[in-house]
Parts: C-alpha cells; structure tokens; sequence
C-alpha cells in the first residue's frame, strides 16, 4: 500500500468533518474516493497533504508523514491537483509548470509536451485566462512533470463539458499507467473506466470499501451511496448534505440495512458507456 | 445560582467604586496618598476614563473584529470641539459638548462610510481588516495633522488649557477632583450600559455573526456594511463624549489625544485586558493606566538616573516596557487577564463568553446549512486559510 | 517655471521615499496577510543607523549599514515573533505594533526624542540647476535610488524563482505548499526585503529632512499606507505610481494652497479614491444583482 490512512479526523470551523476515515491506496492503478458532495473528500486529500489540520496517523510509502509540514510531505513524491485546479492565474503556463518543477526530480516535459501540445504553444499566455479543460491540464502537467509515488486529483472533471471530460480521462488514463493515482470523481462512468478499489465516504466516515466494478453494479447501493444512478458522461451532482450530528451512523445504517431508496432511477442505463 | 452571582457583580464593582472617594485607605505603589486625596482621586478619573475608552474601542476591535487605528481622532474631536465651543461660540459646557457628540457622529459616520465602503470585501481589491486599519490610521493622522499645523485655534503642541469660566464651578479646582472622579464613573457606566446591553442584543448577535464570518452573514441576508457603520458610529459618538470627559478631567485639549499612539494604548488596553469581553476592556483600562501611570513616574526618579544603561534606557521609556509586555501578552496570555483566571484554572478561556448560548438555535443551524453553500462555492478560500495552520 | 521644476522634483523624492517605504508593505502584505506596523521603527532604526555612522566612514558605507540593520531586523522579527503565529493572523498584526511602539520609544532612550542633524556628504548637500531652478542634489539620489529599487524589484519578481514563489504566495499560498515549495523561506525573504528598502528609506529620509528622529519612522509609514491602499497591495507599479502621485499632490499644495495642508490632501486623495472604489464595487454588485 503506498498510502495508509488511520483514523483521520478533522474539525473545521467547530464541526467535526471528518470522524475517523480509514483506508489505504493500492501502489499501482486508480483507488477512487467517491461520496456525495460535501461529505468530505476534498477533506480527506487536504487531510493527506497537510492543508488542514488532522489526527490521526497517515503512512506514505511506508513512512508515517502526518507530523510533516505540506512541502514535506509532497517532497516525498506526491503530485496533487486539486479541486479547482488552482493554477495561478496571473502566472503564464510556462511559469505556472516551472513553479512545479520540484529539486532532485527529474522533469518530464518531454511527457507534458506530449500529453498536452497546447501547454507549449499557449506558455506564455496568463492561465487565468486559459478554459476549464486547459487549466485542468495544467493541473494535471504539474503533477506529471515530476518524479511522484502517487498523484492525487480531486474533481478533474468538474464543470468541464463532455468532449473535454473524454480528453481529460484519456490522460489520466496515461498518467495511472506510470503512477498510481488517488482520484476523487463523480463522473462514474469515468470511475468505472478507470479505478479498481473505490472508497465511499459519507458523513465524514468510510462507508465502503472494495473492487469499484461490485459497488457499481450494484445499482441500489449505489443510489445510496452516491446518490446518482447514472452518468452519462457528465457529473451528476446531487446537491445532498450529511445530517449535521447522528449523521454518520444514519450513513451507516443504511448500509448495513440496505434499504431500497425512496426514488429508484433508471437501471444501469448507463453502466456500458464510457466517456 | 451562578446567574445570580454573575449579575451581581457589576454591582458590587459599582458599589466599590462609589465608596471608593470616601475611603482613606492607602494603597502604597498605586496611589501617592490615600484613596480620597485629590491626587489618587484625578489618577482613578483617569482609570475609569480609558476603562470607558477602552469599552468604546472594544465594541469595533473586540465585537465586530474592526481594526481601527484611527479612534482617537474622535477623542480628540470631541475633546477639541467643546473646548473651542465654549473658547470661541461661548456655549455653556452642557451645549459644548452637545455640539461635539454631535460633530463625532457626523465625522464617524462619514469617515465610517468612506473606510468601510473603501476597503471592500470583495473583488481584487480585497484590502478587509488591513485596509480598514490602514485608512483609519490615515484619517485620524490627518485629524492630527491638522490639530498641529494650526495652533492658533488649537494651541498646536501645548493644546488648549480648559475654559473654566464656561464650566460649573463643580468641575474647577483641585478641591472638585471628586466630582471628576463622579463624572469619569459616570462615562464608565454609560458607556457599560450601551455595549453590553447591545451585546446582548439581537444587534449583538449580528455583530458576532458578522465577526465570525463576515460572508457567512451576508449570506443570511444580513447587511454587515449596515451593522458594521452603526457600530463604528456608536463607538465614534461614545468616543467624542469621552473626550469632552477628558477635556475636563485633564483641564484641557491635548494634542495626545490626536495621536496615533493614544489609539494604539487603547489597543493595548482592550488585548491586555482581553478583547471581546465584558470586564476585559473594563480591566485593561484601569491596568494600564496604573501602570503608564507608575511606569512614567519610575522613569523620571533619580533612582533610575543612576542605572546602567542596560536598565535605565528601557526603564526611562515608558513605551518599551509597554510595548514588550503587550507582546508577551499577545503571545502568552491570547485572552487578556479577562482570561487568567479560567487559565490559571487550567480550563480553556471561553472565547465569546456570553453570546455562544445564547443564539437562537434555529439561527445557528441555518448558518451551518448555509456554510456548506459557502464552502462549495469558495472552495479556494478555506485554502488559503489552511496554509496558515 | 523654475518653481515648477523644484516642487516637482521635490515631490517626486519625496515619493520615491514613499516608495521605498510603501513597496515593502505591499509586498508584506500581498504574500503574508501582515499588516507590518512595525515598518515605521525599522525606516528609524535605518536612519539612525545611517546618522551614526555618517561622518566616521563613508556615506555608502552608511548607507549600506541602514539597508543591512534594516534586512536583519525584519528577519529577525519575522522568523522570531511572527512565524510562530501564522495561525493567529491578528495577533500577527499586534505584535508589530507592540514593536512599532516599543522601537522607537528605545531609540528616544538612547538618542533621546530630540531631531538629530544628518550631515550629508559634500557631494550631496549641493544643489542642481535644472530649467533655472537650483534643485538639492538628494532629490535626484532619492529618485534614482527609487527608480532603481523598481527595476531590481521587477528584475527579481519576473525573472528568479523565489520572485516567482513570491509571486504565486501572493494568489494562493496554500497551492505553493502543496508543490513542495517551502513558503515560508519566501516569507523571511520578503520580510527581509521590505526591512531593507526600510532602512535604506531611513538613510535617505535622514538626507532628504537633514535630520533623523525617533518618531520620524513612523510618520512616514502613515503615508506610506495611504500610498500602498491607493496603489493596491501587492501591486509593485501601481505603488510606484501612487508614491509619486502623492509626493507631487503634497508638495503643490504645500506651496500652492497652504503649507501643512499638503499631508492633508494626500489623505483627501485617498478618501476620493476608496470613495471611487467603493461606488465602483456597489455599482458591480449592483451589475451582478441584476444580472
Ligand atoms: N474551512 C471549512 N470550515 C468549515 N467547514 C468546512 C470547511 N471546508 C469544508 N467544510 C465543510 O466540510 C464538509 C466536507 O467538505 P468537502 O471535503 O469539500 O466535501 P466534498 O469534497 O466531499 O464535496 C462540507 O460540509 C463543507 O461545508
Ligand atoms: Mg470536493
């Protein structure tokens, strides 16, 4: 396992966001985390790179990281493209991909060159006036660009119009070939494609875990779970938030009971296509 | 039970300060003579003066999480106003300092709207709580300025002595210190009333909202620019009558009250005494006071002339030791002495004592709801946030 | 006509000053959140540096002093007392003005409160004749100093890659962190830069007034804000521009309406501009309301 979390827990602003998630990311291919929005993904990835204040233990590559400072523990070898891409939006491409070029890294812009031809003939442009897809990209460049042991993408798909979610799977497709990757995602035809393990969080707790084909093909579940039945090469975002205190073990108990859903969608009409 | 005590309290405090001109004790180190001789009863008017300054400041500083740097442009308006009312209108003092309250809520009110409007909260001119620092500094500097490059009206560095044939011989003279004393408490307790009893208010509630997050209560609807002003123009109003208490206390306008050093011991006052809280202000008054008080006489004496230099520069400077205890107590005691004794007590300060119980609940649950909207649609800014943890 | 020239380039040195002091703060503020309100003291601490060693040794030595005590000062602090409070960004602000009182109130203990004269070097004590008008030779060594420190600024946000952190910093320091950039480095380094142009404010404020005094620094800082809130935070030419906006307004005013009101209408200027601004945001929000 390349990524271990144990326990990890977050209060922010007086509320307890995260409540004791554990779960650990396979050292080849996609591990998804998945959830309903606001249940605390993005938490969980700031939680494992230090942008928030957690408890709890976390191993990186064998060696615990929770006490490292965010540089650190990137240091290591962890490519982070977050949820609204953040690039800087008064820098240019060029500056924005040499702001990521990390010491004793090589620097593959031979790969980013490649995988997105546009990044080099639009460097010097400011990215703040690049699209969504384009920023996206370079998001995702900056993680490419150095040596890492994990790359971690919350949402790189979000808001991004479906022949630009294609280009972006493709992509990381590619990158998961080279490095394993920790990919936060609603799209689940695009989770489907990629991920093998899936971890669903809800109420600030891991609910499931196991092989994503299982937990998708099983369609009430999913409904539950995630709240979507269906995706169609667009995110499906059910605006859904976790019941403010007994929350988590209502998450739970639907598990254990498995009750059917109050509004059953279509059945798997989607399950076949990918983007 | 516990309720009963806490209310009691401002009344037993009230009570002691009422006696306190009537006794004769003697408090070696504070006070020169016993309690009720005119020295110690002028030092205690001061006290009670910046205890109520200090509450005033508070309401912007501690209550809605305003920085302002420029409060003592309205001291010294008010101070300023009513002397030179009674010197060149001839009003009588109750008219004097009439038209001053008035001239340092219509100032507050304008240099309120401009400052706050100015410094927005959104967009890419997001100056917030350092732009409002900045331009209350600046229009208080300019008050001051002002004061300085005209001393023919305003007695430029020697300030204007009082114009004591306008003011009831009550307040004249050394043997009427007492009655300065009655009039400081006097500010104190009106000063009290006003902020608590809006603290505890609806508006009070707002403001909390406001201080703890001023996007959050816009999005409830509120109008924190609204609150904000009204706060800042309460504070500038109780401000400029302290400084017609001041003009009296002192027997004059000083152009210390124009400073932005006299806005800065304010500042030091409310965080010595623990800023947003009932007693805080109250306590760093009093404390720094005392011991600006202390500290000034310690280093004008020979003893202290004799000192290496290693000792004398430092002791010789009032505002050294002021200055380096304010940072220790930044640093060491976050809450102020308001906080020592629950820290002391090995509890944690309660950081908004009064208001957390008592907000309706429904309130505080729509707000978490609403954050959730927050945190979605600024996903970025809890970043920044977190970079500072 | 000579008039002309004399208060313009006397304002203009007079907003390099405001510059050099005001293009710290902005830097200050736009990477790290700080309201450095002990900026004053170390523009002092530069100055009195400057004055003591004046006269001993060389003037470029002196000055060199001033930029060092400066530089070491503001790392000092930063590292000391305001690293350990990145969590509590206010308090942050309260510890500088802690200092920003405790500063000078030191220097006046050991120099005394008095104005201590500053006696520039030959070379620059002369005056210049330019269009007719004797203009003092500082004028042009503030101007020059000024112009130089703008270019040397640029040159180091444009083409290093600490400029480029500090540039990043300024959008999303959070995102720096998490590219395995050490931010705070930046910070000390920022700090340290602001402190150096402080002291080098100091010295060549010594010159400019021919003396130096504990609480000159902090006057000095004051319009140094107005400059830095009508220039923008973080805003390297838009400060530039307001420093020498402002030095200008004062000194025609000065000469033209009435001495001492110049240092009101820089405030005045400021009250328009946030006025402009604020009617500016209310007139988008109002857009986006509608919309
Ligand atoms: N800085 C913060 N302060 C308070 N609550 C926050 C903060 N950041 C996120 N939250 C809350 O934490 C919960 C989880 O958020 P997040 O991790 O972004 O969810 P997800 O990525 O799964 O949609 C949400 O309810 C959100 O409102
Ligand atoms: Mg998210």
């Amino acid at each position: 396992m390349i990524l271990e979390l144990d326990d990890v827990r977050v209060t922010l602003g007086g509320s307890h966001i995260l409540q004791g998630v554990s779960f650990s990311v396979a050292p080849t291919g996609v591990t998804a985390l998945l959830g309903r929005n606001g249940v605390g993904k993005t938490t969980t990835v700031k939680a494992i790179l230090g942008l928030v204040p957690r408890t709890g233990r976390i191993d990186f590559g064998g060696d615990p990281v929770h006490r490292l400072r965010t540089h650190e523990i990137v240091r290591r070898g962890i490519g982070y493209a977050p949820e609204d891409r953040c690039v800087f939006a008064k820098l240019t491409v060029t500056e924005n991909l040499a702001l990521a070029e990390r010491r004793g890294s090589a620097h593959a812009y031979d790969l980013v060159y490649e995988l997105f031809p546009e990044l080099k003939t639009r460097g010097a442009q400011a990215a703040g006036t690049l699209s969504g897809g384009q920023q996206q990209m370079v998001a995702i460049a900056r993680t490419l660009l150095n040596d890492n042991r994990l790359i971690v993408v919350d949402e790189p798909t979000k808001g991004l119009a479906p022949k630009v979610v294609t280009e972006v799977a493709e992509v990381l497709e590619r990158a998961a070939e080279r490095v394993p990757m920790l990919l936060v995602e609603q799209n689940l035809a695009l989770v489907r494609r990629l991920a093998g393990d899936g971890v669903v969080l809800a109420a600030g707790q891991v609910v499931h875990c196991g092989p994503v084909r299982e937990l998708l093909a099983d369609a009430a579940l999913t409904q539950e779970l995630l709240g979507v039945g269906q995706a169609r090469g667009e995110n499906v975002t059910l605006y859904t938030r976790p019941a403010p205190s007994g929350g988590s073990t209502h998450a739970l108990a639907i598990v254990k009971d498995r009750q059917p859903p109050d509004e059953v969608s279509p059945p798997e009409s989607t399950r076949s296509d990918a983007p | 039970m516990k309720r009963h005590v806490k209310n009691l309290i401002p009344v037993a405090v009230l009570a002691v300060l009422i006696s306190l001109p009537y006794s004769t004790l003697r408090i070696p180190g504070v006070f020169d003579g016993a309690v009720n001789t005119p020295g110690s009863l002028q030092l205690l008017a001061l006290c009670l003066l910046f205890a109520g300054l200090a509450v005033g400041y508070d309401l912007l500083f501690g209550r809605l999480g305003l920085m302002s740097f420029g409060h003592a442009l309205y001291v010294a308006l008010g101070a300023y106003s009513a002397e030179l009312a009674m010197k060149n209108l001839h009003l009588p003092l109750v008219l004097a300092a009439l038209l001053a309250t008035v001239i340092g809520a219509a100032v507050s009110t304008l240099l309120g709207a401009v400052s706050l409007k100015g410094v927005g909260k959104l967009g890419t001119e997001n100056l917030g709580t350092v732009g409002f620092a900045m331009v209350t500094l600046a229009f208080a500097q300019a008050g001051s300025i002002l004061v300085g490059r005209d001393p023919k009206t305003t007695g430029g560095e020697e300030g204007l002595p009082l114009s004591t044939e306008k003011v009831p011989a009550a307040f004249v003279g050394v043997v009427n210190t007492v009655n300065l004393y009655w009039l400081a408490l006097a500010y104190l307790v009106l000063v009290c009333a006003v902020v608590w009893w809006l603290t505890g208010s609806r508006v009070g509630r707002v403001w909390q909202a406001i201080r703890d997050n001023e996007r959050r209560a816009e999005v409830l609807g509120l109008n924190p620019f609204r609150y904000q002003l009204g706060a800042f123009v309460l504070a500038g109003t109780l401000g400029a009558v302290g400084g017609v208490v001041h003009l009296l206390v002192t027997a004059g306008a000083t152009p210390e009250t124009t400073t932005t050093d006299f806005t800065l011991a304010l500042l030091v006052m409310v965080v010595l005494g623990g800023s947003g809280t009932r007693w805080g202000p109250v306590l760093g008054g009093v404390f720094y006071t005392l011991l600006d008080h202390r500290l000034g006489a310690v280093a004008t004496s020979d003893s202290v002339a004799g000192l290496p230099a290693g000792l004398r520069v430092p002791l010789s400077q009032p505002l050294v030791l002021l200055g380096v205890l304010f940072v220790l107590v930044v640093y060491a005691v976050p809450g102020g002495l308001a906080a020592l004794p629950s820290r002391l007590r090995g509890r944690r300060p309660p950081t908004r004592p009064r208001l957390r119980g008592r907000g309706p609940r429904g309130q505080r649950g729509e707000q978490h709801r609403l954050g959730v909207v927050e945190g979605e649609a600024h996903g970025a800014h809890p970043d920044r946030v977190a970079s500072e943890l | 006509m000579s008039t002309l020239v004399l208060l313009t380039l006397t304002g203009l040195g007079l907003g390099a000053l405001y510059f050099l002091i005001a293009s710290g703060l902005s830097l200050i503020f736009g990477l790290m959140d700080v309201l450095n309100f002990a900026h004053g003291a170390l523009v002092t601490a530069g100055a009195y540096a400057a004055w003591r060693l004046t006269g001993h040794l060389p003037f470029a030595v002196a000055i060199a002093a001033a930029i060092a005590t400066g530089a070491v000062l503001a790392a000092l602090i930063e590292t000391v007392l305001i690293r350990p409070l990145y969590s509590r960004p206010k308090d942050q602000i309260l510890v500088t003005v802690g200092l920003g009182l405790a500063l000078p109130a030191l220097v006046q203990g050991i120099w005394g409160a008095d104005a201590r004269q500053l006696r520039a070097p030959r070379q620059l004590a002369g005056t210049v004749s330019v269009l007719g008008a004797k203009v003092p030779t500082d004028r042009f060594v503030l101007i020059a100093a000024a112009i130089v420190v703008l270019a040397a600024l640029k040159l180091f946000l444009s083409r290093t890659r600490y400029g480029l952190v500090v540039r990043a910093g300024v959008e999303d320091r959070a995102m720096v962190t998490a590219l395995g950039i050490d931010v705070r480095k930046a910070f000390t380094l920022v700090f340290a830069i602001g402190g150096a142009l402080a002291g080098l404010a100091g010295a060549l404020g010594g010159v400019y007034f021919g003396s130096v005094s504990p609480d000159q620094g902090t006057s000095l800082l004051v319009f140094g804000f107005v400059v830095v809130v009508i220039g923008g935070m973080g805003r390297t030419d838009g400060v530039a521009l307001a420093a020498a906006a402002v030095g200008l307004i004062q000194q025609f005013t000065n000469y033209y309406a009435a001495s001492g009101l110049g240092d009101f209408a820089a405030v005045a200027i400021l009250a328009v501009v946030l006025l402009a601004r604020g009617n500016r945001d209310g007139a988008r929000r109002l857009i986006r309301r509608a919309a």
